[in-house]
């Protein structure tokens, strides 16, 4: 089987998968052998079928799961079971799959949460920060967070993780439940991190709309990379559909 | 209602209340004792439960531990009340964090069971350790403290010592909620991994939200000590676990005031309907526990969010 070409690195991968071997339980894995990177600067969209491991990617890079076997790298250096917090103080924030505020919550107390590692001197200028990028999160700052929006919702996750002011944002499904207008101001907004120098890693379901924005695109299969492409080339190319609709891709270089 | 106005309320209420004991009959004077020692200890186990999502069934233990530390300590070696206080403290929220290591494994009903199981353990201790606790006959004689030369032995001193201590008590569970630490233990019941994406480090806040709620049970059992003078295993049971569980879910599980309407409720309700001497009432002192139960049922049927809930009831109503 041919080995489908794979772009030529622009910056150096801030994030390395090393043949990784991770699961929920030991006899389940999911991540099988994976071996994948994404570089500093970029959007790298992580797509693929229900059970590939696209979540497993994100959750294992987190710490909230631990490698069996493999080695994931972040600037260099090993984070196999470095627990969320640290990674945090590193500089890798996480929005994970579907609603992810605390709804009984103020919207206040929810961003307060977002910099609960943060020196508490620090936190209210860190807030007026993120408050500057998201003003109607200002003017529902006293409110409860399940009263909101959707979209709201959305943008008060991105702003929470946003206050840690992360070097890699990780991203799990953020069209879940948005309109298709909303979805464009999610993509809209990760686009502008990302030119500002932020790192995303995004899994999306909504893969036509997320390689419009994507500048590199994984797509795994059975826990394992099967295509690593420059996002723009991705969307006419028949390996993408082949893959959605049940067939298999050509295995990434 | 403004938080000012708010503060002023509960200011003139509690001030009502500690004015109450002036025409209040004795036994009535140490019902309202009864509760403000047993608000300390739902006060605990509503931050466990309520605000950091770890079922308890063992709150009575800690209230029994907390009791029997101040009967040995007074009675047995003289050490006064004052220094029993920190000392059954910091023991019952050692205890706690040890309780809490269960929570880090299984959750819901089976840390239910784990809890109770310690509860039963801690009650067979208390039964059969008869050299250190006196067995089933207990410890008697439990002397009441003294506030500088001002003695507490009165049922009016002692009443108007506990709503203090109560007061300050709860001052300080609102303090700690309102920490970045009240929102971490809302953050773990609402969801401990989106909880430990931000940082939070739950497996230490599980462990701190029972070792608190059991340092406020063991607060609350030295009070009861004081004010019943006698301590025996039977009183902390698991039966009462269940009446302290029973107190926080009927009153709002989560909800600062929720275990003060909810032990209000569970103390005083068999009691008025036991001891009513209206006409109408009067055949409830042969039916009062089944009054109670039915009640109970009734209220649980139609708020299942507790007492308190009646305000987001309303409130979803006429949103609708």
């Amino acid at each position: 089987m041919e080995a489908a070409p794979s772009p030529a690195p622009a910056t150096a991968p801030i994030i390395a998968f090393d043949k990784v071997v991770a699961g929920y339980t030991p006899s389940l894995t999911i991540l099988n052998a994976t071996t994948l990177d994404a570089r500093a600067g970029e959007i790298t969209l992580l797509i693929g079928p229900n059970g590939a491991g696209k979540s497993t990617v994100l959750k294992t890079l987190f710490g909230i799961l631990t490698p069996t076997s493999g080695e994931v790298r972040f600037e260099g250096a090993c984070v196999n079971g470095v627990p969320p917090r640290e990674l945090l103080a590193r500089g890798i924030a996480f929005v994970p799959q579907g609603r992810n505020l605390f709804g009984s919550l103020s919207v206040r107390h929810n961003l307060e949460l977002g910099g609960f590692t943060l020196p508490r001197r620090e936190l209210p200028s860190r807030i007026d920060e993120v408050l500057a990028r998201f003003p109607r999160i200002r003017e529902r700052l006293d409110n409860q967070a399940s009263t909101m929006s959707g979209g709201e919702q959305k943008q008060l996750e991105v702003g929470r993780a946003l206050l840690l002011r992360p070097r890699v944002l990780l991203i799990d499904e953020p069209s879940i439940g948005l309109s298709p207008k909303l979805v464009q101001d999610v993509m809209t907004l990760l686009r502008a991190l990302a030119d500002a120098g932020t790192t995303v890693l995004m899994v999306e379901q909504n893969v036509r709309t997320a390689l419009k924005y994507a500048d590199r695109a994984l797509v795994l299969e059975m826990g394992r990379l099967a295509l690593d492409r420059p996002a723009a080339t991705l969307l006419d190319d028949p390996d993408l559909n082949r893959l959605f609709l049940g067939g298999h891709a050509r295995p990434a270089a | 209602m403004s938080p000012a106005a708010r503060n002023i309320a509960l200011a003139i209420a509690i001030l009502a209340l500690a004015t109450s004991a002036f025409f209040l009959q004795r036994s009535q004077v140490y019902l309202l004792s009864l509760c403000c020692v047993y608000v300390m200890a739902t006060m605990g186990l509503n931050l466990t439960m309520g605000y950091a999502g770890q079922m308890s069934l063992g709150q009575a233990a800690f209230f029994g531990i907390g009791a029997y530390i101040d009967a040995i300590l007074t009675t047995k070696l003289g050490v006064s009340f004052w220094v029993v206080i920190p000392i059954a403290a910091v023991a019952c929220f050692f205890v706690g964090l040890a309780l809490g290591f269960p929570a880090l494994r299984v959750q819901h009903h089976y840390l239910a069971f784990a809890t109770l199981g310690f509860n039963v353990l801690v009650y067979l201790v208390m039964r059969n350790e008869e050299a250190l606790t006196g067995g089933t006959f207990g410890i008697s004689n439990v002397p009441r403290p003294y506030l500088f030369t001002w003695s507490l032995d009165s049922e009016r001193a002692y009443f108007w010592f506990t709503l203090a201590a109560l007061v300050i008590v709860a001052i300080l569970m609102r303090l700690l909620l309102r920490s970045p630490w009240g929102r971490a233990f809302a953050a773990l019941r609402d969801n401990p991994i989106r909880a430990e994406s931000l940082g939070i480090n739950i497996t230490a806040y599980t462990l701190l939200a029972f070792a608190i709620g059991a340092a406020y049970g063991g607060v609350g059992g030295v009070f009861y000590a004081g004010l019943v003078q006698y301590v025996e295993p039977s009183t902390f049971y698991f039966t009462t676990s269940l009446m302290m569980l029973l107190a926080v879910i009927l009153g709002g599980s989560g909800r600062f005031f929720g275990p003060v309407i909810g032990t209000v409720i569970v103390i005083l309700l068999p009691e008025v309907l036991r001891s009513s001497s209206s006409p109408a009432l009067q055949f409830m002192q042969k039916w009062y526990l089944v009054a109670f139960g039915v009640a109970l049922v009734v209220l649980m049927v139609w708020l299942p969010g507790g007492l308190l809930s009646i305000g987001d009831r309303r409130a979803r109503k006429a949103a609708a």
